[in-house]
């Protein structure tokens, strides 16, 4: 069995089969649906393939989104940083754009990845491709990578939530750049335990942040916010690569994140009630959006 | 504690923005489109809650129309699906309302199917793209479309329940959950059954021999 509820019984799993986090989840999908590894793995071959045409049509295309609130700013960062040499560095502005470009992609109605939600569906084909790209992983590792970032939400999604309705914007960007981090460090050779750490760490340095989104449409400031859960999966990660831990153990982040979230008032969770959305600027552009 | 697929977490694949005021709304369609089993001519759109104060920007209303077109939530043609409605001649409106206790992400579908017949749904976007169907033609059920299901309309008399359950035995077909409802004792009745395995056609026809069977249809997953 390679069933497993919590960063600590993965773990555990690891080490008492003397595996990867990938294959422990691998295994656990195969058990759950029944479906042989080629098929488990043909699956999110899909994923990747659509997190990839997602990201090269948002730095390609002219985008609008719907309400017309966002668009065109993944081809601005892309093109900033042709001329310029970025002041974050060439990967984190590359994995920026990539998550600029889906987030933008997916407000204009084109074709996505849930990951783990339509909102933060920017950050893992931002933070883990990109990386991906620049450390030169195999197709495989790749794959890997993502069932690692699968595995990390799970625990997230069993014992807390990744719905910004019920936990805010730490639940659903903070989850996917989590997920993100964990997945990149297994891709880059980290052991099990780094990348329990760097979700963790991922987790922790976004506690607390609110779903106020502008107009109550998955646009502003949900693209961007985007972006920077993008910086934060690829800082967490190289720090726990580097050794460095989180003091306080994943499953006990999780379950705060959770705590968090309940306690925040309904207007600061996905009403658009509240916060930027309460602002003089969010009440005129919901005007102007919706005639109300 | 609930064991998700690593690709309820990655996943689904769909059409932007949001996978509840989208996604879910694409797959409230398409359930809408298989209940009413008729081609369709026109279907009035009731939303409520959240569905009524942002589909717009959400794409809500392009999705619904999409499912009902028979689309599924990951199609890339799903926003342009009003000009496909204008070209099949599928007429389609959208009027906002207040449903007082229902979930916020909540529709009521008025089907005309060509044969004019009516079909009223009543379903919500729970969220992550799921959804529930809360009320087909005045009867209030419970199902997620999550599995193939089996629905009937029936009249409320000992024995019609393990005549269709028998013959799902027959094809080896098992059910995962099922629910019977009734307006009262002895009147038109109506049978949930979910099932892990796909019905074949046959099986429909089977069951609607059965005396006491007004209607059955089977809805697969969408």
């Amino acid at each position: 069995m390679a069933e497993f509820h919590s960063g600590e019984q993965l773990l555990q799993l690891c080490n008492e089969k003397n595996l990867s986090i990938s294959q422990i989840i691998i295994e656990n999908e195969m058990e759950l649906t029944g479906l042989d590894r080629e098929q488990v793995v043909s699956k999110m071959k899909d994923n990747v393939l659509v997190m990839r045409q997602s990201i090269k049509k948002g730095l390609e295309e002219n985008i609008k989104s719907v309400s017309g609130m966002i668009g065109g700013e993944a081809k601005k960062m892309r093109g900033y940083f042709k001329e310029h040499q970025p002041v974050s560095g060439n990967v984190m502005a590359d994995a920026v754009s990539a998550a600029l470009a889906v987030t933008e992609v997916n407000a204009a109605m084109g074709q996505i990845v849930a990951a783990p939600t339509a909102g933060s569906c920017g950050i893992i084909p931002g933070a883990l491709l990109t990386a991906a790209e620049n450390m030169k992983a195999t197709e495989e590792e790749i794959i890997n990578a993502l069932f690692v970032a699968a595995g990390i939400g799970n625990i997230i999604a069993q014992n807390a939530t990744v719905a910004g309705a019920e936990g805010g914007c730490q639940a659903e960007t903070g989850s996917a750049s989590a997920m993100a981090a964990a997945g990149i460090v297994e891709m880059a050779g980290g052991s099990p335990e780094q990348a329990i750490h760097a979700a963790a760490m991922t987790l922790k340095n976004i506690l607390g942040l609110v779903c106020d989104p502008i107009a109550g449409l998955v646009e502003a400031p949900c693209s961007k916010r985007n972006a920077l859960g993008t910086a934060n999966a690829l800082v967490s990660a190289d720090m726990a690569l580097a050794g460095i831990q989180s003091i306080i153990p994943f499953d006990e982040v999780v379950t705060t994140m959770y705590k968090i979230g309940r306690s925040l008032p309904c207007e600061l969770r996905e009403t658009a009630l509240g916060g930027l959305a309460a602002t003089p600027t969010g009440q005129r552009l919901q005007k102007e959006i919706f005639g109300k | 504690m609930k064991n998700y697929s690593s690709f309820d977490i990655l996943g689904p694949i769909m059409v932007g923005p949001s996978s509840s005021h989208t996604a879910g709304a694409a797959r409230l369609g398409k359930i809408g489109r298989s209940i009413a089993a008729e081609e369709i001519r026109h279907v009035t759109f009731y939303l409520h809650g959240s569905f009524a104060a942002t589909y717009q920007g959400h794409g809500t209303d392009k999705a619904l129309v999409a499912g009902m077109l028979g689309m599924d939530p990951h199609d890339p043609d799903l926003r342009n699906s009003f000009d496909i409605a204008h070209k099949k001649g599928i007429g389609f409106e959208f009027i906002p309302i207040n449903m007082e206790d229902a979930h916020p992400n909540t529709v009521k579908m008025a089907i005309t199917s060509i044969t004019g017949k009516e079909t009223i749904i009543i379903g919500s976007s729970i969220g992550g793209g799921n959804i529930m169907i809360t009320e087909i033609n005045g009867i209030s059920i419970e199902f997620t479309g999550q599995y193939p299901t089996l629905i009937t309309k029936h009249i409320d008399k000992p024995g019609v329940i393990a005549r269709v359950t028998t013959i799902l035995a027959d094809y080896q077909v098992n059910v995962a959950f099922m629910k019977v409802y009734r307006q009262s004792k002895g009147k038109i009745a109506s049978m949930i059954v979910e099932t892990d395995e796909g019905m074949p056609g046959e099986i429909i026809n089977n069951i609607n021999q059965i005396p006491d069977i007004k209607n059955a249809v089977i809805i697969n997953p969408v």
